[in-house]
């Protein structure tokens, strides 16, 4: 019995709180500008008209990492790097997710040396990962649509911190 | 405007010792000099009459390792005037004296410095910040030489992928 066979003539919707909020909170993602390499390419493509990220209620790729609740490391993460990546996820507010694209922040690719840290899960807890590389803006809005999946199944006493 | 000199025959008139050999490879000549001259080499390559060589366009360190001495250190000069470039390798080695820095000659080779400290541990007297500007401040050792470490790790698949992620250190919220 979904929301839209219920409304009828009565006028009211009743759903439960976690789903509104969850559905409020999909619908409105605020991603941080994190473009490290080639990803970055594909990031703003995924921004651009023709595949139109906005569709998703993220239009806006937000500089500052207190306006963002999203953050894409796009593109493989020197050890320098670091430190700034998990100084900037420590400073975006609850609720936060992180999105892994490409292979290279993912497991670090084909980057297998000294310089490049080996996945970005060694220091930030990562929701979804997308392979490629780069991968292209659809797998990047495929892997927007799993962490859809991923919000909305959560629970009230997760929203204060996951 | 003077008619340009030949660098290799300028050197040997000017500063006689200095020059330790000279070679030429389908057209790019490369004179090595004795490191304590670097200096006078270089001014008098930027100001002379006829030679011009106003840009230091880039610096590479060559790692002979293990030969010695080990490291070529090369400064690529281009001549505006001229239209033509021009090749300066100092040899050193690890235990040297400091080459001369030439940032007070040209002011770009100070982050070039800068990097053949950071990559290969030249070290050079008088440049203003000598500090790593690559790797994190906190780097141990140098990584283009040929002795140091690649840094492989074992790539998880699918058949390893318990192994691996049991002692991978994971980020905690």
């Amino acid at each position: 019995m979904g929301v839209s066979s219920k409304l009828g003539n009565l006028g009211v919707v009743t759903t439960k709180l976690e789903d509104a909020v969850n559905w409020g909170r999909t619908r409105a993602m605020w991603p941080m500008l994190f473009g490290l390499a080639c990803c970055a390419i594909e990031m703003m493509s995924t921004q651009a008209p023709y595949y139109d990220a906005s569709r998703f209620g993220m239009e806006l790729m937000r500089a500052s990492p207190r306006q963002a609740d999203l953050m894409i490391v796009a593109g493989r993460v020197s050890r320098k790097m670091a430190p700034v990546l998990r100084q900037l996820y420590d400073q975006m507010p609850e609720p936060k997710w992180v999105l892994a694209m490409g292979d290279c922040c993912s497991c670090g690719g084909v980057f297998n040396n000294y310089a490049i840290v080996q996945g970005v899960d060694e220091i930030v807890p990562v929701d979804v990962y997308v392979a490629g590389c780069p991968p292209r803006p659809e797998q990047l809005i495929h892997g927007f649509m799993t962490l859809h999946e991923k919000v909305k199944e959560m629970k009230w006493y997760e929203w204060a911190g996951k | 405007m003077s008619q340009p000199l030949d660098p290799k025959q300028a050197i040997t008139e000017a500063f006689g010792d200095a020059l330790e050999s000279a070679e030429e490879f389908r057209g790019e000549l490369t004179l090595v000099v004795k490191a304590e001259n670097i200096i006078e080499v270089a001014t008098y390559l930027r100001d002379g009459e006829g030679l011009k060589y106003n840009l230091l366009s880039d610096m590479a360190v060559i790692d002979y390792f293990p030969a010695e001495p080990r490291f070529g250190v090369c400064y690529h000069m281009y001549s505006m005037a001229f239209n033509r470039r021009l090749r300066i390798k100092v040899m050193w080695s690890d235990g040297d004296a400091p080459i001369p820095s030439v940032t007070g000659i040209w002011p770009s080779a100070n982050w070039e410095e800068r990097e053949a400290y950071d990559m290969m541990g030249i070290l050079f007297s008088g440049h203003p910040y000598l500090k790593r500007v690559l790797m994190p401040d906190d780097w141990q050792g140098f990584p283009q030489r040929k002795d140091y470490p690649l840094g492989y790790e074992t790539v998880q698949f699918s058949f390893n992928y318990d192994e691996i992620a049991k002692h991978k250190p994971f980020a905690k919220k």
